[in-house]
């Protein structure tokens, strides 16, 4: 054993703090197959990169869209979600979609980024409420799966690390206690 | 970043291998230092991961690379607490030789002085990071016994000249072992003892070897090759030697003695006692804690820490006294997390975003290494009538956890969460894997020591009773588990029973 195999166990244990964590406690069932409608279409990925933009905008550093994010959920969505988490997902592209038109009148692509954001400070709201309060067995809330394929996408990759994080490839050393003040970034690993 | 899944494991890999995908340090990264299920079956009597590798190097480039030396309240505390059968050694027998694997192989760690975990020849420590020196700190205050040291490790922090003889370089902090490392920061066949083999000139490595089993000589009385079927191509081939080390891993060392069968050994080589592939035994790995430490705001690392701290076993050394036999090692550690958007008033937009690239709150976590009691109906033994695809017989494996595993257990999480609240470590969850023996990947036995051949199949030597001039010195000679990891204590026997048969087969007697 060793550390990185002791974190992300430890993630498990406290519910997926680490994103993308959820998805690594379900065990497989053998026959699964791709839900339809994956792998996503180019206007799908666009949408996706739209919502991850407004969850992590570019601000002085890339936002999501720099890092690709919408293509990275296409992959990660369509090669190791199990069907059930697929399903959750493709449904709740269009729940996205019909929440907006909604609250603002019109589909999230048209919409602001004023509007984008209120809506899915809403939503995050509803998806932490719902993963709350629901049973172990109860299936995940769609946004709580976009959002950490959001976090995870972006701060693993190569923009989010490098430019919205600290990353050194080669740390050369281990030191035990640096300083560190408010606002410094944080390690990408 | 430049993984397509980031290091994760994708479906179809997960349902061709539901296996080997469980297996700790297992990702999209490093999953060819694994087998692929279909390859490798065998059978599960009762539930067993049975975790292997078969690269050249095998699983010392996947180890977890914990080093810590056995003590002698290990070596003793089967015999002194009537749980199991005694070792034929003791500390000292092995000490000088835990020196000469460590000055070779290379072992971090501090020199603390603690009984339940003697010192060795360390080069310096991983630092513990400011949380993990107030645990250490409180852990001592409160209970006055319990240690929280710095990580015994298998990774040059400061390379010596044995160490770049071996073309090896300094640890980088980068914690990507698993993927074998390119610098030979940490030990490995590969990244050590293979390479100063070949120095020798005498050192022929062959791959894609799947042994069939062990040659004996009805008339010589000895052992004389290795009977070997090419993965490929599945032609056989015999090799011979003067002597035969076992060392194919724990399980894989008890199915090869059974396969050798001959006339004088119809039931397995060495297996006059009839106890070959039974009292098989492994860590209890089931429990795991994790909790939140406020403060510590202005402290932070350097680098990647591919280390854990670790807690002396603190249970049964000189009495018993506990509800259940055997000891415990804790693994520890604190981390500051990535992202300190969790209590940010925005959660979507840029004021959030902003917050999730500093540094966050401090998280401590620990996990058990507990030892388990061998028992002759914890077994493996061949298959009847399944075989693999090289004509060798399957191995069953019949091994379980007892209620000693459970009370272990449950004084590990009722400690653990004492001596974290004591530290002001706040939200203590702990967690039950429940996992399947084997996953600890620290299987062990099957093969023991021990001083009467009617009880033991190897002596004190490593050796076979009955056939001399074989030698097993890897997990299946395991008389118990201990509590330690237990990998550098077979290098240990091993260095140890190697200087032994060279002296034997210099005085002709082998």
């Amino acid at each position: 054993m060793n550390r990185r195999e002791a974190l992300s166990r430890v993630a498990v244990l406290v519910g997926g703090s680490i994103v993308g964590a959820e998805f690594f406690l379900s065990g497989c069932k053998p026959g699964d197959k791709a839900a339809a409608g994956l792998p996503l279409s180019a206007e799908d990925m666009a949408y996706l990169d739209e919502i991850a933009e407004t969850i992590l905008p570019a601000t002085s550093t890339p936002g999501a869209k720099d890092a690709k994010v919408g293509a990275f959920m296409n992959t990660m969505v369509t090669d190791c979600y199990e069907e059930k988490d697929q399903k959750i997902f493709l449904e709740g592209m269009g729940k996205l979609n019909a929440a907006c038109s909604k609250m603002h009148g019109h589909d999230f692509m048209k919409a602001t980024p004023e509007h984008r954001k209120e809506l899915l400070t809403a939503l995050d709201k509803e998806a932490k409420d719902y993963q709350k309060s629901k049973k172990p067995e109860d299936p995940a809330h769609y946004f709580s799966l976009m959002k950490q394929l959001t976090l995870l996408g972006f701060f693993t990759s190569e923009v989010g690390a490098t430019k919205a994080l600290r990353y050194i490839a080669v740390p050369g050393k281990y030191e035990g206690c640096i300083p560190y003040k408010k606002g410094d970034k944080a390690w990408a690993t | 970043m430049e993984l397509t899944h980031r290091g994760n494991i994708t479906q179809e890999t997960r349902q061709k291998n539901p296996l080997i995908t469980k297996a700790a340090g297992y990702g999209e990264d490093n999953k060819h230092f694994f087998i692929e299920d279909k390859d490798h079956p065998y059978i599960q009597e009762k539930p067993f991961d049975w975790i292997r590798g078969y690269q050249v190097g095998g699983k010392s480039l996947t180890w977890g690379r914990a080093t810590q030396r056995w003590s002698d309240y290990e070596f003793t505390g089967p015999k002194r607490f009537g749980y199991g059968f005694d070792w034929p050694i003791r500390y000292a027998d092995v000490a000088p030789w835990y020196s000469h694997v460590e000055k070779f192989i290379g072992v971090c760690g501090n020199k603390d002085g603690i009984d339940a975990m003697p010192d060795g020849e360390f080069l310096p420590p991983f630092e513990l990071n400011c949380v993990e020196q107030h645990l250490k700190k409180s852990f001592l205050k409160e209970y006055g016994n319990r240690y929280l040291v710095h990580a015994r490790w298998a990774h040059l922090t400061q390379p010596t000249q044995v160490h770049l003889d071996q073309g090896r370089g300094q640890c980088q902090a980068r914690n990507l072992c698993m993927r074998g490392c390119p610098f030979g920061g940490y030990f490995s066949s590969n990244s050590s003892t293979l390479p100063w083999a070949a120095k020798t000139g005498n050192l022929t490595i062959r791959p894609n070897s799947v042994v069939h089993s062990i040659i004996y000589d009805e008339q010589k009385g000895k052992a004389t090759g290795v009977r070997i079927i090419d993965a490929v191509t599945k032609t056989t081939t015999d090799y011979f030697a003067k002597i035969v080390f076992v060392n194919a891993s724990a399980l894989n060392s008890n199915l090869v003695l059974m396969n050798s069968v001959s006339n004088r050994f119809p039931n397995g080589l060495g297996n006059d006692s009839g106890l070959l592939g039974k009292y098989v035994c492994f860590h209890n790995y089931r429990g795991w804690m994790n909790g939140s430490i406020d403060g510590f705001e202005d402290g932070y690392t350097y680098g990647r820490n591919p280390t854990d701290a670790i807690i002396a076993n603190y249970r049964n050394l000189k009495k018993q006294d506990t509800d259940f036999v055997g000891g415990f090692t804790t693994f520890a550690g604190a981390y500051r997390q990535r992202g300190n958007g969790d209590q940010c008033p925005e959660q979507i937009g840029a004021t959030y975003k902003e917050a999730m690239t500093e540094a966050g709150p401090w998280h401590v976590y620990a996990y058990v290494q507990g030892e388990t009691i061998p028992k002759e109906s914890n077994h493996v033994r061949l298959s009847k009538t399944e075989k693999d695809q090289w004509g060798i017989p399957q191995l069953v494996t019949s091994v379980g956890y007892d209620d000693n595993d459970d009370r272990l257990l449950k004084d590990f999480f009722t400690q653990t969460e004492e001596m974290l609240t004591k530290a002001g470590v706040k939200n203590i969850d702990h967690a039950d894997t429940k996992q399947a023996p084997g996953l600890d990947i620290h299987e062990m036995g099957g093969c023991r020591m021990g001083k009467d051949p009617k009880t033991s199949l190897l002596n004190e030597w490593n050796q076979l009773h009955h056939c001399k001039n074989v030698f097993v010195t890897d997990g299946a000679c395991m008389t118990s588990t201990g509590n330690q990891s237990p990998s550098i204590l077979y290098m240990t026997l091993t260095a140890r029973a190697v200087d032994y048969a060279v002296r034997e087969m210099k005085k002709g007697n082998l």
